[in-house]
């Protein structure tokens, strides 16, 4: 062995060394080590009415990681990978983050199974945990399956009290019934709203509160009734974000502006939980342009960071609620509210300029959550309206009545994309226009007028 | 040629196949099928000139033999020897190929076709794992949002067709390992037919007596078996002109060039070869029908519908692609190689079952329909069975005509809107009629194009509540 080898050796044994070492210590894997150094702890807010201490970043359960790699959208027969999840939960809360929100629809109804599992490793005054009396199905709609959802949800997650219950997604209208008949249909002809009072009162229900989307007059009648005694909320969760701030009822005449929401609800102290601060990701993945003007102003700071700051500045918000399927994104937002950085009056400015720039490059405003699936002529909804999205922020729609020099290019980039993302038989062309999706939608997409829409685009660009 | 044969088979690159096409063109068959007077003369007259050069520098089966023989040669040396000529096989298989392509009977022809037994060994056994690369190598592209590489479906397309390019494949690589050409010289009726040109060509292979040491290093080194040193003979109806011999001739005593004297072949001996392609008799049904998704009982987030496969529905008349003229044009012309099929880039294609169009194209829309803006099987295609037209040509083909079936028909059976159909048609063929307070499709068959895209897209599944008819001659407007 001669003296060059003998250092290469050396140095060999090192790297093994210290790989050994970095190997041994964390129980839990900590990528975000360096990026906590010299942060302060996690920002807290009060909830007026239990005193509840609630961390302003909250985890929300419903993007869970499956073991074929991302999460159930992407791989919808996979189980959810439970050690993952653990790992996660038990360094959120290492970390300060105490509120958990969960569903009996969410990760195809998994979801609080998971989540129970992972939080029972927890003392239960460690946490709050969050679910919903789910709504979807008229088949769940009785008295019976009812009480049957909400006691199965203390099963799956191993508890005898839930610290908030939602009436899920109020306002969801179809296309018969507007939002007051359905909700009526739900919670109040079979007296479930009443039986959840009692529960409350008998301690199994701490905070009773709704989470609202759609038509604003089931949430201004749940306010009236709030002011007038007859049901008292103590929190409820709205979609609050940058765009929507000012543009939802622009995106979709059918929604309310965030600000609406927030002040109406800040007016009563009635504590906002923030559902959808990224809008499912979009405002995390934002076209180049935008995440320039963002990163000259702040170089290191990354785009969703903007929005948990914004999403968490109102004071009345009392949790922020996030669906992190990846380790790095839970660190990431530990890290913007440990402690939170107030949005400025002048930041306040500008993220508005980047919402209107948002705003006018006219996504389809899908938030994968979900709701829509599984659609039973095989759509894949939520992929088709990813891939054009990325193709919008992209730059990958071209016109092909005024082709430009890109417009191969991207004609090849929006197609091959297309095939890879989402298979054939699952593309838009099989939209029959059932109509069964449109009043699962939390965002009140008309899908298949959308689908129809990006079919004829693709047919156009295939026969360009 | 082998390799550019190849690429146009296994569709690497769209400009290949422009640039290149011409490579499946020159094939003798396909030439004398597509009536194409040129190429055959010109073959004819390469021939003449040169001996059996076709046989070695421009048919891939042939190239593909010496690939095999030329593994084999490395192992074991001088393996060869003479072995005279079995006419009687030779012009036995001529004779009823010539009657049955005259006639019409393609199976049989189609399995002899040199060019065409290439084409479907490529297009059903290495196309499939060029795809498999393919789509490896787009899955790695997406991951770095590169949008080179288009994913491929890959399915079987017929069983009875893979089946025969494999039994053609291993009767092939045997004979060629232990015998080199034996096929090109006792069985291609290709070979057979050139071979009367050949024994008169300009340039021959020929013996100088006076340097042959009869060393028999020629004889040995003959994959045609057509070289009998003892007599100093070369039989040119076999000869194909490879070179093999002059190259181990180490006293020049052999020579390509003009002939001093003309010689004659001697008697037959040797065994009959068994051809091995007799035994495919395949059931075909290799669907997996999947069952549909049991509604949940709360409605949950997510999750993906399993979707039933379609099934072929029976079709009085198949339908041939537009670019055929017919069905009977296509079963004359076509030598049933697959390269229509392997260039189809929605899966419309595939190799029939029946006998009498035995491995020749017909068009189903289980995976996808035919596009109006896709002519790439009437380029393709060297017989002339698909004539080639344009994009503006095709909308006034009508390969068919669409059938509406009312058991299926979604509005009806499940009560929902759909008219999926007539979104879709193309021609405008289809418009949705109120008929007992439902909207249902109506056709109008003369504006029908065959197309197939009402039957893909409908959802109703296994079976589409609307399917297309081929017409037996397609209709021109």
């Amino acid at each position: 062995m001669d003296r060059r080898e003998f250092i290469k050796h050396l140095g060999g044994a090192a790297v093994a060394a210290s790989l050994l070492a970095a190997c041994r210590k964390p129980e839990t894997p900590d990528p975000g080590v360096t990026a906590l150094d010299g942060q302060g702890s996690m920002t807290y807010r009060t909830n007026p009415n239990t005193g509840d201490r609630v961390s302003l970043l909250g985890y929300g359960m419903m993007r869970l990681p499956v073991e074929a790699g991302g999460t159930m959208r992407e791989h919808p027969d996979s189980p959810i990978n439970q050690e993952l999840v653990n790992q996660q939960i038990d360094f959120a809360i290492e970390r300060g983050v105490n509120y958990f929100d969960t569903s009996p629809a969410y990760c195809q109804g998994k979801s609080e199974r998971s989540t129970g599992i992972a939080l029972s490793r927890h003392p239960r005054d460690k946490y709050y945990l969050a679910t919903k009396l789910s709504n979807f199905s008229p088949a769940s709609w009785t008295r019976q399956a009812s009480m049957e959802m909400f006691e199965n949800s203390l099963k799956e997650l191993k508890t005898n009290y839930v610290d908030y219950l939602l009436l899920h997604s109020i306002g969801m209208t179809t296309d018969e019934l507007d939002g007051m008949e359905v909700f009526n249909k739900r919670y109040m002809d079979n007296g479930i709203l009443d039986w959840l009072v009692e529960q409350k009162k008998k301690g199994r229900i701490r905070n009773l509160g709704f989470s609202y989307h759609g038509d604003v007059t089931v949430f201004d009648t749940l306010l009236r009734w709030h002011d007038e005694g007859r049901y008292h909320w103590d929190f409820v969760q709205i979609e609050l974000n940058y765009l929507d701030w000012h543009h939802a009822d622009e995106i979709n005449t059918r929604n309310t502006d965030a600000e609406y929401l927030y002040v109406e609800l800040n007016k009563r102290g009635i504590p906002s939980v923030i559902m959808e601060p990224l809008l499912g990701g979009r405002l995390a993945d934002l076209p180049d342009f935008i995440v320039k003007r963002m990163q000259e102003r702040e170089p290191e700071t990354p785009p969703a960071r903007w929005a948990f700051r914004f999403a968490g500045t109102p004071k009345g918000v009392l949790t922020v609620l996030s669906g992190m399927t990846y380790m790095e994104h839970l660190v990431q937002n530990v890290v913007t509210y440990s402690p939170l950085r107030p949005i400025t009056e002048e930041e306040n400015e500008f993220l508005m300029q980047v919402a209107d720039e948002i705003y006018n490059l006219k996504h389809i405003p899908c938030t994968t959550c979900c709701y829509c699936m599984p659609c039973p002529y095989g759509l894949d909804i939520p992929t088709i309206f990813a891939h054009y999205n990325k193709c919008v922020s992209e730059g990958n729609v071209p016109n092909p009545d005024h082709p430009t020099a890109t417009y191969k290019k991207a004609r090849r980039t929006f197609l091959i994309g297309y095939d890879r993302s989402v298979p054939k038989l699952r593309q838009a062309s099989h939209c029959i226009g059932c109509r069964q999706c449109v009043s699962h939608c939390p965002q009140s997409i008309d899908i298949p007028a959308e689908m129809q829409r990006i079919d004829e685009y693709v047919e156009q660009l295939k026969r360009s | 040629m082998l390799v550019l044969v190849t690429l146009l088979f296994l569709g690497v690159c769209w400009r290949i196949n422009l640039w290149f096409g011409f490579v499946a063109k020159i094939q003798f068959l396909p030439a004398v099928l597509s009536f194409n007077v040129i190429v055959v003369l010109l073959l004819l007259l390469l021939t003449l000139l040169f001996g059996r050069l076709y046989c070695s520098v421009i048919c891939p089966l042939g190239i593909m033999q010496d690939c095999f023989s030329w593994l084999h040669g490395r192992f074991k040396k001088n393996r060869f020897s003479y072995s005279p000529e079995k006419k009687w096989l030779r012009y036995i298989v001529l004779g009823v190929f010539v009657v049955l392509l005259i006639i019409g009977v393609t199976p049989v022809t189609t399995l002899l076709a040199p060019y065409s037994a290439y084409g479907r060994i490529v297009n059903s056994l290495f196309k499939p794992l060029y795809d498999m690369l393919i789509n490896g190598l787009a899955h790695y592209e997406a991951s770095h949002d590169l949008y080179h590489f288009s994913e491929a479906e890959i399915w079987m397309r017929s069983v009875t067709t893979f089946v025969v390019a494999i039994v053609t494949l291993l009767a092939l690589a045997v004979l060629a390992w232990r015998h080199g050409r034996t096929y090109c010289n006792t069985i291609c009726p290709v070979g057979t037919f050139l071979s009367f040109f050949a024994r008169f060509s300009f340039l021959k292979v020929h013996f100088d007596a006076d340097k042959c040491k009869q060393c028999g290093l020629c004889e040995k080194n003959c994959k045609a078996s057509a070289i009998d040193f003892k007599n100093m003979k070369v039989d040119y109806s076999r000869c194909v002109v490879c070179g093999d011999c002059l190259e181990k001739c180490s006293f020049d005593a052999l020579h390509y060039g003009r002939m001093p004297k003309p010689a004659v072949a001697p008697e037959p001996k040797e065994e009959p070869v068994d051809e091995g392609r007799r035994s495919f008799l395949i059931g075909a049904g290799l669907m997996t029908a999947a069952v549909a998704t049991a509604q949940p009982k709360i409605k949950v987030d997510g999750g993906l519908a399993v979707i039933e496969d379609k099934v072929v529905p029976e079709r009085k008349t198949p339908i041939t692609p537009p670019g055929s003229i017919s069905a009977q044009n296509m079963r004359h012309h076509c030598t049933a190689c697959q390269l229509c099929v392997s260039a189809c880039p929605n899966n419309v294609l595939r190799p029939s079952k029946s006998l009498m169009t035995f491995m020749q194209p017909e068009m189903s829309f289980e995976r996808g329909y035919c596009r109006p803006e896709c002519t790439r099987c009437s380029q393709v295609c060297p017989t002339g069975a698909i004539r080639r037209i344009t994009p503006e040509e095709k909308t006034e083909v009508h390969a068919g005509y669409a059938v509406w079936l009312k058991d299926n028909c979604l509005p009806l059976t499940d009560g929902v809107s759909c008219g999926n159909c007539a979104r879709h048609c193309p021609t405008g063929a289809i418009q949705m009629v109120d008929s007992e307070g439902v909207k249902v499709p109506s056709i109008d068959t003369q504006k029908c194009i065959g197309c197939g895209a009402c039957e893909h897209l409908c959802p109703a599944r296994p079976f589409s509540a609307i399917y297309v008819e081929g017409n037996v001659m397609h209709h021109l407007q």
